[in-house]
Parts: structure tokens; sequence; C-alpha cells
């Protein structure tokens, strides 16, 4: 009885499936190296290698210059890439689970309960290292998400706009609480900035366990299809064979410990996991297998540019990524949104 | 038709808790009805009460001390102002619940509060801790509510009139305009020293203690006013809250009507966020237990039930914790912690949105 | 009567409905009927005014309908969709008094109640009028809400699918309650059917749509007829004479 049952959906926003012609389908698996996106890799290679030698630091005439560039420049760089197709790729998965494309990890509530996980770690280990500070953000993402699909699958929902309505509602309440211990512990200023998004601080030593995160892009793109199926919705995807619930859980699993690592290695990065995925669906349509390669190569474009600009903006200050993100990020959610009203069924 | 009520009566009626008489009353039986009296009743008794032993509880000058009469002033500042907040939050939650039809969120969504930060946190950043204290009085009052209700209008007009108005859009680019202002506000909150960074938090969080009574001439009738212009567009708030399509065939001008009360309630919200701070989740509590406490479909009903229950809470709160536990500033905190733990619950209790 | 003209409304290059020209006399049931996509609910929609046609005009008893005021156009013409959903705690005289909106604006007069009890006792919802909305089954609700709309006394009624989710008995006893209404209060009741059958049963006249278009539009006799409808709904459909009239087999 309790179905996640989605009235008067307006048809962008729901993954149209079902509408894939399986000749279609077959044609585009074995192209994904198509000359788009070859040039597309090329651009994000460019853009790379513009990142490594952006900076404020001049490492072709100091003497350590050289230090300099494999103790933070190579290292950045490596974290961008990494996190830019995590985010982005959390952002598609969230999309299938929830049946709805204006949801990410930054609007349903995750980065808010890894933020909450980090005060609590904050709280209980005095000078926690970064591995708890990650396991406490992962568990708790974990749980926030959870509570999340849970909710989803229990309500009858009338409308698909509704979904992020209720995840930024969701997340309001976890920075609440954040907050609130915050300043009932008297914690200091330094923790509420973790959820400044900045990849400033990143050098060797802070950054390995973002390389979890290849690890989670390959059991990604291996569940690529059972994925899309659980995207369907349960009845859908039971009656084709597929665990429902154990997918949403491994899912589920995936978001939080790539938030998780994310959001102790390098903060709040929002708005990525909507926009990047939203776009590449907007230009290639809905198939997931084909699009997760684009996706990838999207998001770390994008953040390697966002931090690039962040770099450049105020030299020699540094902006956090998470505000240029954010801003742009909301710009351009509006923009999409604006963009789908015009061909909406409305009165 | 006689014959059938003369059947009806003479079995004694169908239930003998609900009414037998065939009038439509806003509550469907007479125990709810007087339990809805009762509990007003007992609100209201409650609020006066914890305003009472606010102002006079534990005063540590004696009564006929000259300086009695200051602090029995400051103290009712602090009332006034939770009167005031009571007043917003509970009028506006509860209009823009019925307004969009959805009992989970909150007219806090719209941005309000991002971009009363926003403005606070962009005067410290660029003008400096002194200007950022120099901010007040009425003018810069005016200046930050001028502006919240400049915006509304303008979300309102564009995404909710002509062709493709939809609500729900309206509300989710109102927050993600939200979300943008606050990360840029993040960023200027980063910049801060961690003394202005303190300065800054305290008008952060809502606090009725940071009232200030200079601007009660101005903003005591013009909450009173706006109130009461809901609480007679009760009749219409109930037609409107059936939805666009019912709405419209009886009649009523929808979408000119759902502006109207949207810009109302924008005021609202814009007065009581530039007073006292944010309180984002204190509106939900409120309109959750009036739903709770007034079992009717009926505004006439349900405004005067959430604002005693809105007075009541905020009063109690701050007396406990400032009497009873000794703290001032964690109160508004603590209210939007209750109001949040409302709202997980009743986010995982729903069964349709 | 209600006068179509020229009506359209596109909703993207290749979806589009009208040009609609019809005339639909006072009184009794005239049915909508047509294959989905045809466009039935939402001609329906834009007599009711709740959605906005692009081109032509609709009058209903000589008001047109984007141009009168909705608060007069309320008095004559209603209009009840498919899905209703009340977030309020709602009884169903509450509701049916709704109904009363246009006259009173919500303070509900003696004369007012008289009538809703009259509605609420024509649909058999004189023992429920005291239950809230999700107390009551589905097809006890679908009468609660077709009370509220008859109780705004209008001379008009659309109705759009009312006979969803109601099984074989509702639906008789729904369609019984209309085909009073229509003779006993004089209404012009415009429904949206689905079932051929219960459309020749109930109708005084059908008006078939396809494609966005009106296929044809006369007497129960004149549209149940083997060709048309086979050529309306794409399928094989035959008729036969049955005991309540011609009967549509598939």
């Amino acid at each position: 009885m309790s179905m996640n049952v989605i009235h008067e959906v307006e048809s962008i926003s729901q993954p149209q499936f079902s509408e894939q012609n399986p000749e279609q389908k077959s044609n585009k698996k074995q192209k994904i190296w198509t000359v788009p996106f070859i040039i597309a890799v090329i651009t994000v290679i460019g853009l790379g290698i513009v990142s490594l030698f952006t900076g404020v630091y001049d490492i072709w005439h100091k003497e350590d210059g050289l230090e300099m560039f494999f103790i933070t420049r190579i290292p950045r760089t490596i974290a961008l890439m990494l996190t830019g197709a995590a985010m982005a790729m959390t952002g598609l998965i969230t999309h299938l689970v929830t049946q709805n494309k204006m949801v990410e990890p930054t609007t349903i509530g995750t980065t808010e309960w890894a933020g909450l996980g980090l005060v609590f770690v904050y709280l209980l280990i005095p000078g926690p290292s970064l591995v708890t500070r990650m396991t406490g953000a992962i568990l708790f993402s974990f749980v926030g998400t959870m509570i999340f699909f849970f909710f989803l699958r229990n309500v009858k929902l009338r409308s698909s706009l509704i979904v992020p309505i209720i995840g930024i509602m969701l997340g309001s309440v976890i920075s609440a609480f954040s907050t609130f211990m915050t300043l009932f512990f008297r914690m200091s200023q330094t923790v509420e900035n973790w959820f400044i998004g900045s990849f400033a601080p990143i050098q060797v030593g802070r950054y390995e366990y973002l390389w979890v995160i290849v690890i989670v892009t390959i059991i990604i793109f291996l569940y690529a299809n059972r994925l899309t199926l659980a995207g369907l919705g349960e009845d859908v995807a039971t009656s084709l064979g597929v665990n429902y619930n154990r997918l949403i859980l491994l899912a589920n699993a995936l978001i939080a410990v790539a938030v998780g690592i994310v959001a102790a290695v390098v903060g709040n990065v929002p708005f990525l996991g909507l926009i990047v995925p939203n776009i590449v669906s907007m230009i290639r349509g809905d198939d997931l297998r084909t699009n997760l390669p684009w996706t990838c190569v999207m998001g770390m474009g994008t953040i390697t540019f966002c931090d690039i600009l962040a770099r450049v903006v105020n030299m020699p200050f540094e902006m956090p990524v998470s505000t240029i993100l954010g801003t742009l990020g909301a710009i351009v959610f509006i923009l999409i949104l604006l963009r789908q009203r015009r061909s909406r069924r409305l009165r | 038709m006689s014959t059938l009520e003369s059947q009806l009566t003479a079995r004694g009626g169908i239930d003998a808790s609900l009414r037998t008489s065939r009038a439509t009353s806003a509550f469907r039986s007479r125990k709810d009805e007087r339990r809805y009296w009762i509990l007003l009743t007992v609100f209201l008794a409650v609020g006066v009460l914890a305003t009472l032993g606010l102002i006079f509880y534990n005063n540590p000058v004696p009564v006929d001390s000259p300086s009695f009469m200051p602090v029995v002033r400051r103290r009712l500042v602090a009332v006034v102002a939770m009167l005031i907040a009571a007043l917003c939050h509970s009028f506006a939650t509860v209009t823009f619940q019925s307004v969009t039809s959805n009992r989970i969120i909150t007219p806090s969504l719209l941005g309000y509060e991002s971009l009363y930060s926003f403005i606070q946190t962009g005067i410290l950043f660029v003008f400096g801790a002194t200007a950022l204290v120099n901010f007040s009085g009425i003018g810069a009052f005016f200046i930050q509510v001028g502006l919240m209700i400049t915006l509304s209008l303008i979300l309102f007009g564009w995404l909710l009139s002509g062709k493709y108005g939809n609500l729900h859009l309206m509300l989710l680019i109102g927050i993600i305009i939200g979300t943008g202002l606050n990360s840029i506000s993040g960023f200027m909150r980063r910049m801060l020293a961690p003394s202005e960074f303190d300065l800054l938090q305290s008008r952060l969080i809502g606090s009725v203690t940071n009232a200030d009574s200079e601007y009660f001439p101005f903003v005591i009738p013009l909450v009173l006013l706006t109130v009461l212009c809901l609480f007679f567009m009760s009749n219409r708030l109930n037609v409107l809250s059936l939805g666009r399509d019912v709405a419209t065939t009886f009649g009523v001008r929808y979408q000119a009507n759902i502006i109207f009360i949207l810009i109302l309630v924008a005021v609202l919200m814009a007065t009581t966020t530039s007073l006292l701070g944010p309180l984002t989740f204190f509106g939900f509590l409120v309109a959750m237990l009036s739903y709770q406490a007034a079992p009717t479909y009926d505004h006439r009903y349900i405004f005067p039930m959430a604002f005693a229950i809105g007075f009541s809470l905020l009063t109690t709160a701050y007396f406990l914790l400032y009497h009873v536990f000794g703290s001032q500033t964690v109160v508004g905190v603590i209210i939007e912690l209750f109001g949040g733990l409302a709202f997980l619950i009743v986010i995982l209790r729903k069964r349709s949105l | 009567m209600i006068n179509i003209q020229n009506a359209r409304k596109w909703y993207a290059d290749e979806v589009k409905i009208g040009p609609l020209n019809i005339e639909i006399p006072k009184a009794g049931i005239t049915s909508l009927i047509g294959p989905n996509g045809a466009g039935k609910s939402t001609t329906l929609l834009m007599i009711g005014r709740l959605l906005n046609m692009d081109e032509g005009q609709i009058t209903v008893a000589g008001m047109d309908v984007t141009t009168t005021k909705s608060n007069d156009l309320a008095k004559i013409l209603t209009i009840l969709r498919q899905e209703n959903h009340f977030v309020t705690r709602l009884t169903v005289r509450q509701l049916v008094g709704f109904g009363r909106f246009p006259y009173s604006k919500g303070r509900l007069t003696k004369e007012d109640e008289k009538i809703i009890s009259k509605y609420i006792d024509f649909f058999e919802l004189t023992e429920l009028e005291h239950r809230f909305l999700d107390e009551l089954s589905g097809g006890q609700r679908q009468r609660a809400y077709v009370a509220m709309v008859l109780c705004q006394e209008t001379e008009y009624v659309l109705l759009d699918e009312p006979l969803n989710n109601l099984d074989i008995a509702r639906a008789v006893q729904m369609m019984e309650h209309l085909k009073r209404a229509a003779e006993e209060f004089g209404r012009t009741i415009l429904v949206v059917l689905h079932d051929i059958n219960f459309a020749a049963k109930y109708s005084d006249r059908i008006c078939a749509m396809k494609h966005g278009q009106i296929a044809a539009f006369g007497t129960v006799k004149e549209i149940m007829q083997p060709e048309l409808l086979s050529d309306i709904f794409e399928t094989k459909i035959e008729i036969i004479e049955g005991p309540y009239g011609p009967i549509a087999v598939y």
C-alpha cells in the first residue's frame, strides 16, 4: 500500500527510460568513445593542465618550486578531478533512485548530515584524525540519505517539485541541529568552516582518501544497468528480477561514501550533482549507460573550471570553490527550472 | 426530506457525539468544539502566566527601588517582541501552508532569512563592525523589510502570473536564491575575524532580547493590520485551500488572491525576521500543533489557536530557559531544535503530500 | 446552451486540440466520449474556464467564459475534475457546503443549510454527513464531490470522468443520480465518460471526439452506430440491442 506514486508527473522531471528504443540503446552502448566525447576528454585534460599551473606560488623561479608542484598542485588537480566525478555521479544516482531530476546530495540533506557527523566527531574526539572525521561523515550521510529515501517511498507525492523542496527543508533542519550543537558546546568558527568547500588546503597526505572514489566509480559503472532499472520504481524493478532493496542500499552506500569522503577532505560542494547530470541529459537524453562517462567527465571539467576561477578571480587571494559553485550553481539551476516550465503542460 | 429527519431524530440521532441538527458548523461534533475552546483558554492562560512570570519573577531589584520600573520596562519590550513574533509566524505559516495545500513547507523557505543573513553579513564584511552596529534605527529596519518585500513581489509576480504560473516552481526558485545567497554569506563569514564572527552570530539567531523597541510604533500597527486582514479573509482562505480548480469553480479569482495573500505573508515574515532574526521552524511547530488542537478546516478558528500556541510556547520557553536554567541566548536555537524535530516526525509519518 | 466557436489549444507542436465548433443544447445529459488523448478533458476544462484556450470563443448561456467575471460564471457553471485531494479535515457536510460559496461567501444562511441537506440526502450521504472525507470509501467520497458541485445549483454541470474508481454498482448509482438531477433539477450535465455503454444508457446526446477534433455529435441512436464507433475508437465495435437500449460490443 505504501508506494511511491507520483501523480501529475511533469514529463521532463522523470527519466524517460521507457522511451528508449532497444536498437538505439545497443548502438549507443558501443559508441562511448565518439568524437564529441574525445573532444570533451581532451578539454578536461587541458583544464587539468591549466589547473596545474595556476596559483600564486611561483613554481618556476622559486627553489622548491618543483617540490611545491608535487606537494600541492598535482594533488589539488587530482582532488578536483576525483571530487568532480564523485559529486556528479552521486547526483546521477540520486536522480535514479528518487526518480526526480531536481535532487542531489546537497539538496536532500546528505551534506548537512555529513556536517552533523563532523560536528559529533569533533565533539566526541579531541583532535580527530582525517580518517575519524571521514568515518563520522560517512556514517551520518548514510543515515540521512536513508531517511530521505525512506520518506520518499512511503509518501504519495503530487508534484515532482515537492521532492527537492522537502529535501532542502530536511537539510535546513539538520543544519539547524548542527548550529545548535556548535553553539551549545561552544565550538569554534573552524567547525562551521568545514561547510565552505575549498581545495586550498589540499596537499600530499591530505587527499589520498579521495582515491576511494575511483573504486566507487568502478562499482557504479558495473551496476549501471541495474541502477537504471531501480529508477523505474520498485514494482517494475522487482518484476524484472532486481533486488530493489539491496540495490537501494548499495546506491545509498555509494552516495554516502562519496559524499562523506568529499565532505571530510574538501567540504561542501554544492549543486554539482544537480547541474551536470541535468545538462548532460538535456543534450543527450536519458540513457544512463552512455551518459555516465559524460557525467563523469563534465563533472571533472566543471569543478576544475570553477576552481581555476576561484584561484584567479581575486588573486592573490583564493575564493573557496563552494562559493563559486553555490552562486553559479544557483543561477544555472534556476535557468534549468525556467527552461522546463516553458515546456510544461500548464493551465 | 422531513420524513428522513424525523426518522433520524426518532432513532436518537446517528451518533450521540455527532451533531444531530442539520447545520454546518466548523467542527464536526460538540465535543470537538468544546475541546477547542478549552484548549484555547488553556494556551492563552499559560501565555499570560508566563508573561507575568517573565515580567515580575525574580526581579533582582526590589519593588520600591527607582530602578524597578526600568527593569520591568525592558522585560516588557521582550514580551512585546514575543507577541509580535508569535503573531507573525503563526499567521504567516498557517496561511502559507493553506495556500500551498502543503503542511510540510514554511514561508521561511522563500529566502527571507537568507536575505537577512546576507544583508547583515554583507554590511559587516564590506563596511566593518562599527557599521553593522550602527545599522540600526528605523531607516535601516525599513530598508531591510522593504528589500525583502520587493524581492518577494518580484518572485511572486514573475513566477506566479502568466501562462506558466506554478506555485511549487516559485517556491523552489525562492529556496535556490536563498541557497545562493547563503553561499555568498558563508564565504563572507569565513573571512571574518573571530570577534566579528561572534558579533554576527548573535544577530543571526532569533532572539527577542535583540529587539529594538524603537521600531515598535511602526511594526505593531503594521503587523496587527496584516493579521486582521488575513483573519477577515478566512472564508476566502478556506476556499483557496481546496486548490486552484475548486476555488476557481466557486468563482474565486485564484491568482490575484494568492498573490495578495503571499504579499501579506511576505510582510509578516520580513518584519519578524528583521526585528528578531530568523526562526525557521518555529512557525512549522506552531502550525503543526494548531492543526492538532483545532480539528477544523476553518481558518477563523485555526488562526487564534495558532497565535495562542505560538505565544504560550515562546513565553514559556523563555521563562523556563531564562529563569530556571539561567541561559538566554540559546532559546531561539532550542525552539528551532524542537521545530526541526517536529518536522522530522511529521515527515516520517506522512502518508500523502 | 454551451456554444463553442473555433476553440483551439496547442500543447506542443504536434499536439493540438481544435478547431472545435459545437452547440450543446440545454437540459439533459450529454456525454463526451472518445479514445485516450482525444481532447475530451481538455475541452471540458476549457468550457469550465480552468484552462485557457489559445484561440476561439466559448460561451455558456450567453456568457463568454474568458471575459465574464469568475463569480458570475460560478452561478451558472460548475466543473469537477478527476483528481481531487483535500488536505484539510473536512466533513461531508462542510464540503458540500462549499458549493454555496458563490452565493453566500462562506456565511451559510438557513436557506443554504436546507439546500445542502437536500443534496446530501439526494446522494444518500445523510448518515455520513459528519464523517471526515478520509474516513469514507472512494465511492462515497466521489458522491460527496458531486454533491458539492450540484449544491452550487448551476444550470450547467461539467464532470470529468466521475465514474473513475467506482465499481459497477457505484457507477450505476452515480449515473442514476445524475440522470435524476438532470430531470428533477433541470440541469444540463456534460460528462466525460470512458465507457460508451454508460454513455449510451444514460445520455440524451453523445459527442464523440478523436485526435483533438469533434468527430460526431448527435442523439444516442445516431452515435451508437458500428461504423462510426469503430472508426472513432480504431477497433472493431458491434452494436446489438440490449434490454435498455443499444450496447456496444468490442
